[in-house]
């Protein structure tokens, strides 16, 4: 199919893997022609979502993160996995400012920023099985 | 490009790396911890002028700073600030107690910002 593209990447759960994950989302969404702003709204999405992985999701161990990009026509999607510890409440861990982390000066708006600039978020996790953070957003609405 | 801390007085300047995100925010968080530990501070003043990008936790690192210099008003600024990061400033609720300072401020409406 011509309208639609695909790339998955695996890589470990280490803070400079955060760049390089965000990086790579905005290199494959470059096909749609965004903004600097649609760009810059992607890359911070996918940075804390990676970042929530990596501190909450495997709490500092290296394991795999896996990322998934889909584009269908103009909408990017975007699929960030990990097999960590799972969220048990995950209306809760969505809320601004709800942090498990406040002593390590994390904010508690990952979710939200990435509420912000993604159209869609949502979250599947099984606590003890993994996590994932599926986002979507429309380049140029 | 590495964040360069500066004292003058009790005033605590860090200039911002390009990318503050949580690696980067760490490494801050620490050095300016260090930095607190020896000199009494009494404000702490971001440059952004060099920052591209910044994700939650730069908000995470504003916001813990405010905390460690007692949550005063004033005690926390920051200057050459895009448009993009005002964006996060504002969205977070930072920017209620992030003094923009006013120069620069001018600055980025000449079109400063991504």
């Amino acid at each position: 199919m011509e309208n639609s593209n695909e790339m998955t990447i695996i890589f470990d759960s280490r803070p400079e893997n955060e760049g390089l994950a965000r990086v790579a989302a905005a290199a494959f969404c470059t096909q749609l022609n965004p903004t600097l702003e649609e760009v810059a709204d992607l890359k911070t999405a996918v940075s804390e979502a990676v970042t929530n992985c990596i501190i909450h999701g495997y709490r500092g161990e290296v394991h795999k993160i896996r990322m998934k990009c889909v584009r269908k026509e103009r909408t990017i999607y975007v699929d960030i996995e990990d097999d960590g510890v799972g969220i048990a409440d995950v209306e809760k861990a969505m809320e601004p400012l709800f942090t498990t982390r406040a002593d390590q000066d994390r904010s508690g708006m990952g979710f939200t920023f990435m509420e912000a600039f993604m159209d869609e978020v949502k979250v599947t996790s099984q606590v003890g099985k993994g996590t994932c953070v599926h986002m979507s957003k429309k380049i140029g609405n | 490009m590495k964040p360069v801390f500066e004292t003058t007085g009790t005033c605590l300047n860090i200039k911002l790396p390009k990318e503050v995100d949580h690696p980067a925010s760490e490494l801050i968080r620490r050095e300016s911890d260090r930095i607190m530990g020896k000199i009494y501070i009494r404000t702490i003043c971001f440059d952004f002028g060099e920052t591209i990008f910044m994700d939650s936790s730069g908000i995470g690192l504003i916001m813990g700073r405010y905390r460690a210099l007692g949550m005063r008003s004033g005690c926390m600024k920051a200057c050459h600030v895009s448009g993009y990061i005002e964006k996060l400033l504002q969205l977070s609720g930072v920017s209620r107690f992030l003094e923009l300072e006013g120069e620069e401020k001018e600055m980025q409406l000449e079109g400063r910002g991504i």
